[in-house]
């Protein structure tokens, strides 16, 4: 009661303080993953007038840590917890279910907050651009991923792991070895996890024994990082091939590792795991096959009409230095070879995808900036920002790196807008609508905001559900029945 | 009960750093000779280390029960009591400014816990469980480094991706105070800086 009483005064003595500042900063940060978070939580520390605004397109926060962190990575999760504490600050706000484009367009949101702050991400994904690419059986790891971690967009992909014994993974970044993991480990193991219901359902029927990674380099410019591919090569009862032809060394390469730790450990763990393992899979033993140095041609499917994938034809490649940068790339042989399989995942990169009105390049697939300022235009000079307009995160610097990348780009990015504040770039002299602007638009759209509240119904529904089967969460995967949680009890207060 | 700790630090910041940290000046005026960039990146209003470490440490810490995760976290209580016997180590954090802070580490604890209890502005993003390399330190003497158990594989794979890694570079959460290890100096690395050309991430394919 007591502790209770205190709460009350505090959010009382809060409220007051709050509207002490006669003029706040009314700031909107578009999605609600790592950039997102580590920008609010970064913005409300260094402006204490500002009030930070986080909306997501789903009704449910954190992004990439619930839709793309793998299910048997509880760890790499912990970081919500920091998350969570941002919105519980009387200045920030989450809005689920709000989509930048249509719920509210960019130019009403520049309209109604003095600094926009663009933190969506990738989510669509990069093509290879050879024939075959749309075959029945073929999926971006992406879709893949989002699929067994329950993002409500994928919860139909239902793919056929049945009907196969052989899948081919394209690419050997950390994506393809998570999904090279989940294909393979002990479904007894993710049953622990918070994996979606329906992809450990589907998990435990699969037919596939055997995996194939891709890469189109060698093992020296694999681009996993080396606890990702210590785990792979630990799964119980795996059978591991990797070609000890693949595993020597030009000069160029020793180069290339003399330069980068992670290349190295990454090569060492490779040639160690090459050494170790046995001649011949045991009878029925599952399998995992390193396939360095080829690069899919085309995909291949049957003659009749089913338009299913059956095979990926790959051309053998050699390295070649480029000239200057130290980098090596692949370049075909003309020498070919078929792959048989009845499942391809792509995973060759996500992809960011622009909304009206905002610059983009669509070469690179990020938003034009400079230390998170966006520029209206790079080819010509002088260069010309967009006002109050900030990017963050993977839509800023494309789609690489780690939860913890985002930090320094957080950091980066509210640093070149303080910087803007003080050297009076940004003028934040006349109100902004803000927060009740935005609720009234949404109001007047009918769309029904989901605010943090009502993600912690979520939360805790599927916490409960989670905890009738011995999982951390048992995730709600369907549109309806997110807002249908979110909504369980009377969300009045924000 | 974590909520209203965290609506105490948020609110009346001012007041509560008075109350709570009037011990570590140093903490304060370190803030008042920052540089103007980076006073924007260290709030002074930040919330006091006993509320942010708050419950989710020692529910986790014993959720993934890894090897020295937060296994002295036990409770702010738990340490004030053990603190009458328990012997302590001088530790000194130099943070992205280069000012320095002066604490004082009760054998066993971890760097990471030590700084979130002196209000130092190390990230913990895994809290300690060995998932993520945010409490990247920067051992200052390398004879203090070598004082160290080896990292382990796992702290490796985490440090190839901390950012401005050094050759004496660990995770702070993975540093533990004993008495060999009194004097260690400790600098936060400077992320910040050539943020964009600071290529430790995995090469895109």
């Amino acid at each position: 009661m007591n502790k209770l009483a205190t709460l009350h005064g505090k959010r009382w003595i809060s409220r007051c303080y709050s509207s002490l500042s006669s003029q706040s900063l009314r700031v909107c940060v578009v999605g609600s993953g790592p950039a997102g978070f580590y920008t609010a939580e970064k913005m409300l520390k260094a402006h204490q007038g500002a009030e930070v605004d986080i909306i997501d397109r789903l009704p449910t926060p954190f992004g990439l840590v619930r839709s793309g962190v793998a299910p048997d990575h509880p760890e790499t999760k912990i970081v919500v917890n920091q998350f969570s504490r941002v919105p519980l600050n009387e200045r920030c706000s989450f809005f689920g279910n709000v989509s930048l484009g249509s719920s509210v367009s960019l130019s009403e949101l520049r309209e109604m907050y003095h600094v926009v702050v663009l933190a969506y991400g990738a989510e669509s994904d990069r093509v290879l651009g050879v024939p075959g690419e749309d075959l029945e059986g073929i999926y971006s790891a992406r879709e893949f991923v989002w699929w067994y971690n329950g993002h409500p967009d994928c919860s139909d992909l239902d793919p056929d792991l049945k009907s196969t014994d052989t899948a081919v993974i394209l690419g050997q970044g950390n994506v393809a070895l998570d999904v090279a993991r989940i294909l393979l480990r002990p479904t007894t193991e993710l049953a622990k996890t918070d994996i979606a219901e329906h992809a450990l359902a589907s998990l435990q029927e699969s037919s596939i024994r055997k995996v194939y990674l891709v890469g189109r380099r060698g093992p020296v410019q694999a681009a996993c990082t080396a606890k990702e591919l210590r785990e792979v090569l630990g799964i119980k009862d795996l059978y591991i091939n990797i070609l000890e032809s693949d595993l020597s060394k030009s000069a160029a390469d020793e180069e290339e590792m003399k330069n980068s730790r992670i290349q190295r450990r990454v090569y060492e763990i490779l040639s160690k795991a090459a050494r170790s393992q046995p001649s011949h899979p045991i009878s029925g033993q599952r399998e995992l096959h390193f396939v360095f140095f080829r690069r899919p041609e085309k995909f291949l499917h049957s003659d009749d009409s089913s338009g299913r994938v059956t095979g990926v034809r790959l051309e053998k490649t050699v390295l070649k230095e480029n000239s200057g940068s130290g980098r090596q790339s692949a370049v075909g042989t003309g020498q070919y070879e078929d792959l048989g399989c009845g499942l391809v995942l792509k995973s060759i990169g996500y992809k960011s995808v622009p909304v009206d009105g905002l610059p983009f390049d669509h070469h690179k697939g990020v938003v034009p900036n400079i230390r998170g300022r966006v520029l209206s235009n790079t080819h010509t000079e002088p260069l010309i920002f967009e006002n109050g307009l900030y990017v963050v995160g993977w839509l800023k610097r494309g789609p690489t790196g780690i939860v913890a990348t985002n930090l320094y780009c957080a950091e980066e990015t509210v640093a070149s807008i303080s910087e803007d504040l003080d050297q009076g770039v940004l003028t934040p002299t006349l109100p902004r609508p803000g927060r009740e602007g935005l609720q009234q638009l949404l109001d007047s759209k009918g769309v029904r905001f989901v605010p943090f509240n009502g993600w912690e119904q979520i939360d805790l529904k599927e916490k409960s559900l989670g905890s009738l089967k011995n999982k951390p969460r048992e995730k709600i995967t369907r549109w309806g029945e997110l807002l249908k949680a979110a909504n369980r009890e009377s969300v009045t207060e924000q | 009960m974590n909520m209203a700790k965290f609506k105490l630090a948020q609110v009346g910041s001012l007041l509560v750093r008075e109350l709570t940290r009037g011990q570590f000046t140093t903490t304060i005026q370190r803030r008042y000779l920052q540089r103007s960039y980076n006073q924007y990146l260290q709030s002074p209003v930040s919330p006091s280390p006993s509320n942010y470490k708050g419950i989710s440490f020692s529910v986790y810490s014993h959720a993934y029960n890894n090897r020295h995760a937060f296994s002295t976290s036990a409770s702010d209580n738990g340490h004030e009591e053990g603190n009458q016997q328990k012997e302590k180590i001088s530790v000194t954090f130099i943070d992205k400014g280069g000012e320095e802070t002066h604490i004082k580490v009760p054998v066993g604890m971890s760097m990471l816990e030590a700084a979130h209890e002196n209000d130092i502005e190390l990230e913990g993003a895994c809290e300690g469980s060995l998932a993520c390399s945010t409490c990247h330190v920067i051992v200052m003497d390398v004879d203090y480094y070598n004082k160290l158990e080896d990292p382990t594989d796992e702290e490796n794979d985490m440090l190839d991706l901390a950012f401005g890694l050094t050759e004496t570079s660990r995770l702070g959460c993975q540093v533990i105070a004993k008495p060999e290890l009194d004097g260690l100096r400790l600098a936060l690395p400077a992320a910040t800086r050539n943020f964009a050309v600071d290529g430790h991430v995995p090469k895109p394919h």
